[in-house]
């Protein structure tokens, strides 16, 4: 059981602050949706308006036949919402959240328990511990229990990486997937661009506004040049050197290499150019190699045009 | 970075809370101007770890001795010759940014003429003159990122603890303060960094991993990727972690 969303012309502002600029969007039932983006591009903003927390100010969303204004408490019934800061009861303890938010929507934990079997398995055994005392990795597990709770057809999950080590993220996007295959739609947004890949189809956001909607392997590939990862003996001052290279777009620092868009002519001419140039400047073990683009190298590029 | 001089120096540092040790006999040295990535799964011991190397937390037994004070002996010395920074606790919201680097110089005992002249030399350098008098909450994230790096370091201590500085902030900003880290890490600063980004655990000079208390690893970021036979630090920590 999932529903499809539809998002057309949404827009909100805070005062003179636009923090959604006129969004539309569709996202197909069952489909797992990323929104990728730093703090300020608005994910949090279109979240409330889609849980019917907050009003836009103008525009229109639905998700499934429901209006998100107008239709508020069957939104309610429907949807399951995980914020990004931690908002379930600390002075209740583990079973009594539980049990509360099943008693809000009329239902019982038993009724629904297969749904949140995986993940509170991993907490049951702390279930008399007040929420205030329990670890992080545990407050997200509880947090999401509680969501889960009244068998939801969408839900929507607000960074619930932010902050959590490489590992405990990884095993997150685990129960995502497991979520998914029962047949809810989600949206989850998140700041770590490599979480992108692990998305159906996702949006990149900055600033209220949409840079591009697509699947992972589709934003990929439309990146625009060819990207090749430099190396050298002395990499502090390497980058500045490869910013006063012609026909090079988007110099960027990325792990242990720095990456360098060709924007003209034969990639092999390209590399022997760059050889040449570092060489004359000193630069010794230099090595060149053309590389895929990922979901980081496209948000970089997409920026930069959006700041032109 | 000079290998000779030590501006951390760890030895079997042990932290207990009741029955459980959070801090496993630690032995470590960070030296002057190296920056230094220290990782490690969420409950690994991080955080006990960095407030007993900021004077915040004392030792259960051991040795920590940072910016050349022993941390269980004066960790008052400590506080002062030190800078920190995280990205859950930085500026003041309600204050404009150049009350906070008044009020961070003042805390660190600077005369007002080098608090003027701290401030002037940061907005300038970081192009936020005009933000002189505007109130902290008004200024994008990134900006005060920035913003609490530069007033982490305006007494210019010997180390500099970031604790997640770049949680949140934009991929372009996330490069742009690294390049204030190696700028800092080149005229001397010992620079302490925590981060879930693995990427950036590749701009360390040298990388710790953390796991249930105790240092698994500690190398370069290439040696450990040769160690571990894997193609990037994500991998490394993986496999430490899991």
């Amino acid at each position: 059981m999932s529903v499809n969303i539809k998002i057309s012309n949404i827009s909100k502002s805070y005062g003179a602050v636009i923090a959604l600029n006129d969004i539309s969007l569709d996202i197909n039932s069952g489909e797992l949706f990323g929104f990728i983006g730093p703090d300020g591009a608005g994910k949090t903003s279109l979240f409330r308006i889609l849980t019917s927390l907050i009003l836009p100010t103008s525009g229109l969303a639905s998700i499934g036949e429901f209006n998100v204004v107008k239709d508020f408490k069957d939104i309610r019934r429907n949807t399951g919402y995980m914020p990004g800061r931690f908002s379930l009861y600390l002075d209740l303890t583990v079973e009594e959240n539980l049990n509360f938010y099943a008693s809000i929507f009329n239902t019982t934990v038993k009724q629904n328990y297969e749904l949140i079997k995986d993940i509170y398995e991993q907490i049951e055994p702390f279930k008399k511990r007040r929420a205030g005392d329990l670890s992080g990795g545990m407050k997200q597990k509880l947090a999401l229990s509680c969501a889960l709770i009244h068998s939801p057809k969408l839900i929507i999950l607000d960074e619930p990486t932010t902050g959590v080590d490489a590992v405990s993220r990884m095993e997150f996007w685990e129960l995502l997937k497991k979520m998914q295959n029962m047949g809810m739609t989600i949206l989850v947004s998140t700041p770590y661009m490599d979480e992108a890949a692990l998305c159906d189809r996702v949006v990149l956001m900055q600033n209220g506004n949409l840079l591009a909607v697509d699947s992972p392997s589709n934003i990929v590939k439309a990146y625009k040049g060819e990207l090749f990862a430099v190396k050298a003996n002395n990499m502090h001052p390497l980058i500045d050197e490869l910013l006063t290279l012609k026909n090079t777009s988007q110099v960027f620092r990325f792990g242990e290499t720095i990456h360098i868009t060709s924007t003209q002519g034969d990639a092999v001419d390209y590399v022997t150019i760059v050889k040449k140039h570092l060489a004359e400047k000193g630069y010794e073990d230099v090595i060149i190699s053309k590389v895929d683009p990922v979901i980081e190298d496209c948000f970089l590029a997409l920026m930069d045009k959006d700041v032109e | 970075m000079s290998q000779t001089e030590k501006i951390i120096e760890v030895e079997n540092l042990v932290k207990k809370f009741g029955t459980f040790t959070a801090n496993d006999n630690l032995t470590f040295d960070v030296y002057k101007g190296e920056i230094f990535g220290f990782l490690g799964a969420n409950g690994a011991g991080k955080t006990t770890a960095i407030r007993i190397l900021c004077g915040l937390s004392s030792p259960t037994s051991g040795k920590a001795i940072v910016a050349g004070y022993n941390v269980g002996r004066y960790p008052n010395k400590v506080k002062s010759n030190i800078g920190y920074m995280s990205q859950k606790f930085s500026l003041y919201n309600d204050m404009t940014v150049k009350e906070n680097f008044r009020f961070y110089g003042g805390i660190y005992g600077l005369s007002q003429k080098e608090i003027v002249n701290k401030t002037n030399f940061f907005l300038e350098k970081l192009e936020m003159e005009k933000t002189r008098n505007v109130v902290l909450s008004e200024i994008p994230l990134g900006w005060k990122q920035k913003l609490a790096f530069s007033v982490a370091i305006i007494h210019d201590p010997k180390v500099v603890f970031l604790d997640e500085p770049t949680g949140g902030v934009d991929p372009i900003t996330r490069r742009q303060f690294w390049e204030m880290i190696y700028e800092n890490a080149d005229k001397g600063t010992t620079v302490f960094v925590t981060t879930h980004y693995m990427d950036e655990a590749e701009y360390c000079e040298r990388v710790s991993i953390m796991s249930e208390g105790k240092i698994e690893a500690l190398d370069t970021p290439t040696n450990l990727k040769e160690r571990y036979k894997v193609d990037t630090m994500n991998d490394v920590f993986i496999k430490i972690a899991r």
